[in-house]
């Protein structure tokens, strides 16, 4: 399994505990204390761990992209998990204070700087995938 | 990979684009209100993401993996998977017209053939849930 791999997994495997503690947090039977959490909770699991995952794996398992470059543009693949391991804690964190009306008009572009991370991870991976789906 | 398979993941990637287009979008304007409007690409960043990316993905890696017969076609009769992917993608197209214009009806037409579309895939590849070799 190439480093990047491991990384992209264990990353994935942080997520899904940090979603299943948000997740009890939305069940207490106090009441949710942080309002904004859901969405948060919902994308730690779709996003930092489902498509985590996928992105770590299908870099691993999918056919080569050449004999000298097995993974395509390596960059590439390191760029799609700094961008979505910054993107989403960012998200994670300034989602709820913007739902609780506690953020500067400054701090509000954080949510901005947020979606503008997960959305460049998202097409990173599609454009270092995309040349090595292909057949056999 | 299998074309079928090639099919199958390049549309889920384009899917995961577009869907993660919509979604930032969404999450932009939730503190820079960009316009009221944007709130109608919801169901589509779900539609997207949900069947679009992780379905279709799951389903044609899927089809590339699951263990081949030893003897006839390797992956069975593969017109029932062929079939899936027309129809998922039909189907999604659809719901995303609903969402857009706001047809109530095209919502069951789109799901229905999504739903048909995963029973025609059930369908064709059941058979290849088995031990190697057999």
């Amino acid at each position: 399994m190439p480093p990047l791999t491991r990384w992209f997994i264990r990353a994935a495997l942080v997520y899904l505990v940090l979603a299943l503690c948000a997740g009890v947090f939305l069940a207490l039977p106090t009441g949710n204390p942080i309002s904004g959490l859901f969405p948060v909770y919902f994308h730690l699991l779709t996003f930092g761990w489902l498509t985590q995952l996928i992105f770590g794996v299908a870099l691993w398992m999918f056919p080569k992209y050449s004999s000298t470059k097995p993974r395509g543009h390596e960059w590439l693949g390191w760029l799609t998990f700094i961008l979505l391991n910054t993107g989403l804690p960012l998200r994670a964190i300034f989602e709820p204070l913007n739902s609780n009306n506690t953020l500067s008009p400054y701090s509000g572009w954080m949510l901005v700087v947020a979606a503008l991370l997960q959305w460049l991870a998202g097409l990173a991976f599609v454009a270092n995938t995309w040349e090595r789906v292909k057949e056999k | 990979m299998p074309r079928l398979s090639v099919y199958f993941v390049r549309a889920s990637l384009i899917y995961l684009a577009v869907g993660f287009t919509f979604g930032g979008l969404l999450l932009a304007n939730k503190s820079v209100l960009i316009s009221p409007l944007i709130w109608m690409l919801l169901p589509i960043h779900i539609e997207f993401l949900f069947v679009g990316w992780l379905i279709q993905l799951a389903i044609g890696i899927a089809f590339w993996i699951l263990p081949r017969f030893s003897q006839g076609a390797s992956r069975g009769d593969e017109r029932w998977s062929w079939a899936a992917f027309a129809l998922i993608n039909i189907g999604i197209l659809i719901v995303v017209l609903q969402s857009l214009f706001g047809v109530q009806w095209l919502i069951f037409f789109g799901r229905s053939l999504e739903i048909f579309g995963l029973i025609a895939f059930v369908i064709g590849n059941w058979k290849r849930v088995k031990p190697i070799g057999m």
